[in-house]
């Protein structure tokens, strides 16, 4: 096998090129590739993460109730995902269940995050990939024939041709991506009512939340909320319409940014009827979430069983800056239902930090991020979350559980009812299961689960109201800290799967491991020598761009690591390297020369 | 005889300087959430600032890599041309923590960009070293850059600290500016946004020195506490306070810290007036503070000075609720005279009908 890849590579000149950082995402990333541009194609990847910060160290010993607090700061734009994933496992640990009102408060507020977040990052970071300013000066054909391709729905969004909507993206002059910065406003507001503060909430709480539910707090909400819903009735059509028109002007762009159909989603808003947060009722808890959890893998639907998911969850080691920790404490050798909990598994990882020289190549240690893998049939899968929305919708559709009046999952596709707004009657949008794990469809993806979640949360309101008119307005559940315990929370931030492991002893956390999605996106190579998800979608990524090596901005690179919403407050920096032309090589597994 | 001055331009003084830089620095030990933060400021406006909507300001380029067009290279360009005094003035603003490079023998903690001499990447603290003494101004976005914050939390295993801890306390800018600390996790939009609009006036010579506190801070933003803003100071007065989460009631005996915190956000509300901390039901854990977080752990328990002074005001403040109670049922009811009937009952005494 090796000597066959030997003999296929011989003959390839490789153009070694990195982008560290890469901006227009949260954190620090950075891409190295080694490029063959006689082939237009990436032929290796490596992504690399140059932050460590250390939580699961200097939390241990705190006092538990304040793990949501402090781990809500890994993340500047999702962290109120990581305050309610941490309350969830509290929870579990605690032996509580909030009142139904605070379930639909966080589920508000929650709902108003993935509003915000997806709004924010697809139109005023990713899409600038997609502006003019960026398209004339990377494939100056597409946007000749982007002036002359009439937008299918411009009825919709008012913009007649795909040049006009490229236009409008252009980063703070372009009309829409001023129109979305301001809605990235409101509705943040609408977070803000129900958590208090964007992005670290200070009114949520293991047991419930502070927030005292009024009329007012839940008409002021729901105005922004119908502003929006008319908004995304804009959106949805001018989005499709961007990305169909990059199928058609570039034959063979559904390979950008393409990997095996290998997605994961822990399932977000949980449902106060059926979730009492007892790990031997999670199997059925967590289907009673109102976007199911669940692992597609190769198109099919593997399990939607949080139990079956945590148990399987390893992190793994290869290429990383940390040691091994099989010589440290096990801190939990049986989950509550009595089943085996893996050494790898986060209950029981030790985080050894071992900062060093960074070698980026196979076999070498180059990034602070981990390799999270889910074991499934002997294999350690490398998940990825579709940048959130691609794996969320894919499990909800498959399952087929959902079914709210406002969404309804078929068994192949997801149906969203938006109401009628102030100028647009009610409509209804249809989420296909794609055909491709890609960087379109990714995006695609983004911009549906935004009205996805608009429409979970007219019904969330709706059922707030409901609890409120029946004068059941207590918002928390008192507790006692237990001697010892174990929690474990699952839910979705925004860009993906987010889990919270945590063992208490002493009424102190002994261990706490977060682990979110980038960690997974980002991952790389692990011991067994499989690459994350960033590197082996880039890596055989066509090559579009119509610039040489000497002026090669990589747009179709980007293109790749953006759809999965990179969110790296450890790190993700791209820089482009001047274009370095490698000696001829002869294995797959040569170092890089490093200058 | 005087220049003649065109209409309309009279009111207006030009800036002393046609551009100003502004690097922006994320990759300390942070999460980004005060780039993210900013996006949400309409007091004013990122577009506000950049597009050149705010009289008298000179044109503002800002180079923060959430925000950036360029990549890689491309973007790290700037920082380079800052560090060869190509771009001038320009105000470093910094976001995170600044880890401790020193207590290691190799790696590094936090890095942004790639030193083309040695291929690895270039540390935070070497950019400051590299950086600090060009520019106009520093400033700390947020409290990890401030003093340090989560990240410099006990037990941290990166030794982790704030700008004037890495900096010094004494530290002047070229232009003469103290390090300006806009602390908060993450820092509250407009607050930001305000003071940067300052400073960015002072630069181009249109305001004197910015007024900062013995912590850094803007005092016109820091000098009240939470507690003085706080719309439920009325029942720390009258000793009324919550035992559950969830109540309209002062929270302080749930864990709220507001009455020893420098802070204006439950008078500003968190965005567009919306949110906040315990106007809102959130304990204060004293975010915008040099002993953020420690001094404040663990956060849902009582603040140990709370209990002398709400047991004071419970007692004074009982008294006085009691008696405001009876006022309150008064100025409940509408005077006698309000009533149908053939009778005018208000005092006046009608000389035609």
């Amino acid at each position: 096998m090796a000597t066959l890849e030997e003999e296929q590579t011989a003959k390839r000149t490789l153009v070694e090129m990195s982008w560290d950082p890469i901006t227009r995402i949260v954190g620090s990333l950075g891409i190295y590739t080694k490029i063959d541009f006689e082939n237009r194609e990436v032929a290796e990847c490596y992504s690399t993460s140059s932050i460590f910060r250390g939580y699961s160290i200097f939390m241990k010993g705190k006092d538990p109730r304040d793990a949501h607090f402090i781990t809500s700061r890994i993340c500047g734009i999702c962290g109120d995902n990581h305050a309610t994933c941490s309350c969830y496992a509290q929870q579990m640990a605690y032996g509580i269940r909030p009142p139904a009102m605070a379930e639909w408060i966080i589920n508000l507020g929650e709902a108003a995050e993935y509003m915000f977040d997806h709004n924010i990052f697809q139109d005023n970071l990713l899409m600038v990939d997609f502006c003019e300013n960026m398209v004339r000066e990377t494939n100056p054909s597409v946007w000749e024939k982007a002036k002359k391709t009439q937008a299918p729905h411009a009825a919709d969004h008012g913009y007649r041709t795909i040049a006009d909507i490229m236009t409008a993206l252009n980063p703070f002059t372009g009309e829409f991506y001023r129109e979305t910065l301001h809605v990235s406003r409101y509705t943040r507001e609408m977070f803000c009512l129900m958590e208090g503060r964007h992005v670290h909430p200070s009114t949520l709480y293991p047991g419930g939340v502070g927030t005292v539910p009024t009329v007012q707090l839940f008409t002021d909400y729901l105005v922004r909320l119908a502003r929006y819903a008319e908004f995304m009735k804009k959106v949805v059509p001018l989005h499709d319409d961007i990305f169909d028109f990059f199928y058609e002007a570039l034959p063979g762009y559904e390979k950008v940014g393409e990997r095996r159909i290998m997605t994961g989603c822990w399932g977000a808003f949980n449902d106060p009827d059926v979730c009492d947060y007892r790990y031997e009722n999670m199997s059925k808890w967590g289907r009673g979430m109102f976007v199911t959890p669940g692992v597609v893998l190769d198109g099919q639907l593997v399990t939607t069983d949080l139990v079956d998911i945590n148990l399987n969850i390893r992190i793994l080691l290869g290429s990383s800056f940390y040691d091994d920790w099989e010589n440290e404490e096990t801190f939990v050798q049986r989950d509550p239902l009595g089943n085996p909990v893996d050494k790898r598994h986060p209950w029981n990882q030790t985080t050894i930090p071992r900062p060093q020289k960074r070698e980026i190549h196979e076999g070498g240690k180059y990034s602070w991020v981990m390799s999270p893998r889910w074991l499934h049939q002997g294999n350690h899968l490398a998940l990825d979350t579709g940048g959130g929305a691609l794996a969320r919708l894919w499990a909800t559709a498959l399952a087929g559980m959902v079914d709210i009046g406002y969404i309804k999952a078929t068994g192949n596709s997801v149906k969203i009812f938006l109401p009628k707004t102030a100028t647009k009657p009610e409509v209804e949008f249809e989420w296909q299961v794609p055909k491709w794990s890609n960087a379109i469809e990714r995006n695609r993806a983004r911009t549906y689960f935004q009205a996805y979640a608009a429409a979970c949360a007219y019904y969330f309101v709706e059922k707030a109201l409901g609890e409120l008119h029946a004068g059941r307005t207590q918002t928390h559940t008192p507790f006692e800290v237990p001697e010892e315990a174990i929690g474990c929370g699952f839910h979705e931030a925004v860009r993906g799967v987010l889990s919270h492991h945590l063992v208490i002893r002493e009424k102190k956390i002994a261990n706490y491991h977060p682990y979110p999605p980038t960690p997974w996106n980002a991952s790389v190579r692990d011991v067994y020598g499989t690459p994350g998800p960033y590197e082996d979608s880039v890596q055989n990524t066509p090559i579009f761009e119509e610039n040489g090596p000497e002026n090669f901005k990589g747009i179709d690179i980007m293109r790749a690591v953006r759809s999965f919403d990179p969110c790296l407050p450890c790190g993700v920096h791209m820089y482009l390297g001047p274009g370095k032309t490698l000696e001829l090589m002869h294995s797959p597994m040569f170092g890089v020369q490093h200058a | 005889m005087a220049e003649t001055v065109p209409y309309g331009m009279k009111t207006q003084r030009p800036p002393d300087i046609p551009d100003v830089h502004v690097i922006w620095m994320t990759g300390g030990l942070g999460c980004d959430g005060d780039s993210v933060s900013i996006t949400a400021a309409t007091q004013p406006s990122l577009e506000d600032v950049l597009l050149g909507a705010i009289p008298g300001l000179p044109r503002v380029h800002l180079y923060n890599p959430v925000l950036a067009y360029e990549n890689g290279d491309d973007f790290m360009k700037y920082w380079f041309r800052a560090e060869r005094g190509e771009l001038e003035p320009f105000v470093l603003v910094l976001e995170g923590s600044i880890p401790n490079e020193d207590i290691k023998s190799e790696g590094f903690w936090a890095a942004q960009g790639t030193d083309p001499a040695t291929g690895q990447p270039i540390t935070i603290p070497e950019w400051l070293d590299r950086l600090t003494p060009k520019a106009a101004a520093v400033v700390g976005a947020g409290t990890c850059a401030t003093y340090g914050g989560i990240h410099a939390m006990q037990g941290n295993p990166t030794g982790a600290m704030g700008l004037a801890d890495y900096l010094g306390w004494n530290f002047k800018s070229k232009l003469g500016i103290p390090i300006v600390n806009v602390p908060g996790c993450p820092v509250q939009p407009d607050n930001f946004m305000e003071t940067f609009l300052y400073l960015l006036y002072q630069v181009a010579g249109l305001a004197p020195m910015i007024p900062l506190d013995d912590a850094l801070r803007p005092t016109w933003l820091f000098g009240k506490t939470v507690h003085e803003g706080c719309d439920r100071a009325g029942y720390y007065e009258q000793g009324d306070f919550a035992n559950e989460y969830g109540s309209a009631k002062c929270i302080v005996k749930l864990g709220c810290w507001g009455p020893v915190v420098n802070c204006n956000v439950p008078k500003r509300g968190w965005m567009a007036g919306i949110g906040g901390c315990p106007n809102v039901g959130g304990i204060c854990i004293g975010c915008t503070m040099p002993g953020f977080p420690d001094k404040f752990m663990p956060f849902m328990d009582e603040p140990p000075g709370a209990k002398v002074s709400s047991m004071m005001s419970m007692g004074y403040g009982t008294l006085v609720r009691g008696l405001r109670r009876l006022t309150n049922d008064t100025v409940n009811k509408e005077p006698s005279w309000r009533h149908r009937g053939s009778q005018l009952t208000t005092g006046y005494r009608p000389r035609t009908y």
